[in-house]
């Protein structure tokens, strides 16, 4: 089986106190966030995170009367060096891969990490691997 | 099909006619005797009891007013004397003062033997058990459907508005078969029920809802059926008349109007003359046997239809069909007349959003300006595309709908408040 992360994304109004409250959801249910980030467009917006345990996170979320979704984005590690995103954006273009959106975030042990959501994961996934290319699941996260 | 009195309900509509018209010319001349208020709108009028011989004379009579209520509070129009009124309600006045109606017991059983043709032709009877979540007290939803529900023999459960949580423990533990709320408690009550894990469809016996007390639409209608496995069913009323009065039947095809105690036209609002069947106009009502406070061609101010061909079911009498608004209801935005029943017509499409919703108008300089904003429901996705797809394809049906543009703007699911009564709908903003 491919590796995939599976990325949490919730709809929020754009207002004063929304993100401490699904901080606080997540918080009491001891639910840890790796990667985090807020798409806004207007009066509302959409909170994507990556978290430790995003199939419990969604359930809690969703009982909690909030539009929550589960959505399989690609985890790539790259090196924390210059040059080392034009080498995976190539790669991308090479594959003839759309990004949707994406976000990157610093690793451990000199090390970056690219969370990419395309409109075609089953071609992107199979274009990666034939490249060689370590794709990341939750567990190298923790 | 079980009726409570085939004789009346069944009556050859010539008739029905025939007794409506003869209940009209003592109707007349009881206003004009009992009432200084009426007797003094008759003479204003130039029109004498004695003008009106049949129903063919209706047109020469004054119409009344909601104002005329306001005016002569709290009892100015009233026929009777005090000792013989057993029973007050009153409806909340937006403007102050509220209005006050006045019953005798024979106005009372009428009101009651009304609802209980009404929830017989929808299969209710002695063996059903009949939830009133409307509100009891001086609002007339719950006593009004109350003592009906007592009329058939049935077993009522007086539970009142509020408390959801309750309502829907007890409509499970007590096997309760019927409801009678609002449309919007109800959708509200199917959301609360699944998250208690217990789903109306599922895991409760209920099988009829009586909704009412504001207007709503044929697909929310749908709607309702298929999340909850009920048939629902609409009901017409007003404090004026008494309250809730006429129910569907099974066909579902518009509410019975009982002829043989009122006398409905429906009027073209310019004109005031009568509109030809199916048309939607000015609701005018007179009552034919109330004793308390009879109205002579009451101005309801809501906008509906009659159909008189005889019914599926086999009645005869004519029926209302689905309210359009009340004119009251309606707001005017941009000169172009907007009713809160259009919005919620449009948004029972999207399975996305919830029927939940609020209207916000708004004046920037000149221009109005409309907002809706709509609750999420069956909606999540990680892509602001799709939101805006959805909000897009809302604004597109809005504005075939209302001839306006109208902003969408997504709330949060549960953030719209619940009216446990009649739904707020319209907050309006606009300083003059």
């Amino acid at each position: 089986m491919t590796k995939t992360i599976k990325q949490i994304s919730l709809f929020s109004e754009n207002k004063p106190g929304r993100l401490a409250k699904i901080a606080d959801v997540l918080g009491k249910e001891n639910i840890n966030i790796r990667a985090f980030t807020i798409a806004e467009s207007g009066d509302f917006g959409i909170v994507r995170l990556v978290v430790d345990h995003p199939d419990q996170a969604h359930d809690v979320l969703k009982r909690e009367g909030f539009t929550v979704s589960e959505t399989d984005v690609v985890g790539i590690e790259i090196n924390d060096e210059p040059g080392s995103m034009k080498d995976v954006a190539e790669l991308f273009a090479e594959g003839n891969i759309n990004i949707d959106y994406a976000y990157a975030f610093i690793g451990r042990n000199q090390k970056a990490v690219l969370i990419v959501r395309v409109s075609d994961l089953e071609s992107a996934l199979s274009f990666l691997k034939t490249k060689g290319v370590s794709l990341l699941e939750i567990n190298d996260l923790l | 099909m079980p009726y409570r009195n085939p004789e009346i309900e069944t009556m050859d509509p010539k008739d029905l006619r025939q007794m409506q018209s003869e209940k009209l010319v003592k109707l007349v001349k009881y206003v004009y005797d009992r009432s200084p208020f009426y007797k003094k709108r008759f003479d204003e009028f130039g029109v004498k009891p004695e003008d009106i011989k049949s129903i063919d004379d209706l047109g020469k009579l004054p119409f009344t007013m909601k104002q005329d209520l306001r005016d002569t509070y709290p009892n100015g129009m009233f026929c009777v004397k005090n000792t013989d009124v057993v029973r007050y309600h009153a409806s909340s006045g937006t403007t102050g003062k509220p209005t006050v109606v006045g019953y005798t017991q024979n106005d009372l059983d009428l009101w009651a033997e009304s609802l209980a043709r009404g929830m017989t032709a929808v299969g209710l009877s002695e063996d059903d058990i009949i939830q009133v979540s409307y509100g009891y007290g001086l609002f007339t939803g719950g006593l009004g459907v109350h003592y009906g529900s007592e009329k058939i023999g049935a077993t009522t459960l007086p539970a009142s508005s509020g408390n959801t949580e309750r309502q829907i423990t007890l409509m499970k533990d007590l096997d309760v078969t019927a409801i009678c709320c609002t449309p919007s408690y109800f959708s509200y009550l199917i959301e609360a029920a699944e998250q208690m894990d217990c789903s109306i469809k599922n895991k409760t016996k209920l099988r009829v809802g009586i909704f009412g007390a504001e207007p709503w639409s044929e697909s929310l209608r749908k709607r309702i059926e298929e999340r909850s496995g009920i048939k629902a069913y609409d009901v017409f009323g007003t404090s004026e008349l008494s309250g809730p009065l006429f129910i569907e039947c099974e066909m579902q095809e518009g509410m019975h109007i009982w002829s043989d105690m009122f006398l409905f036209e429906i009027l073209d609002p310019e004109t005031n003359e009568p509109v030809p069947d199916g048309t939607v106009g000015e609701l005018v009502v007179t009552t034919l046997m109330k004793e308390a406070l009879p109205l002579v061609r009451y101005r309801v101010g809501d906008l509906a239809s009659l159909e008189t061909a005889v019914c599926k079911c086999g009645r005869t009498h004519p029926r209302l069909m689905r309210l359009k608004g009340r004119s009251d209801d309606m707001v005017i935005v941009r000169g172009i007349n907007v009713f809160p029943g259009q919005v919620e017509y449009v948004l029972v499409k999207f399975p996305e959003v919830s029927p939940h919703f609020m209207i916000v108008i708004d004046r920037e300089g000149e221009l109005d300006n409309m907002a809706v904003q709509v609750e999420l429901a069956d909606m999540a996705s990680d892509k602001l595309d799709d939101y805006y797809k959805l909000k897009s394809g809302i604004q597109h049906e809005l504005k075939s709908i209302l001839n306006l543009h109208a902003d969408v703007e997504f709330v949060a699911p549960g953030t719209i408040p619940r009216s446990e009564g009649k739904a707020k709908r319209v907050i309006d903003k606009r300083q003059y």
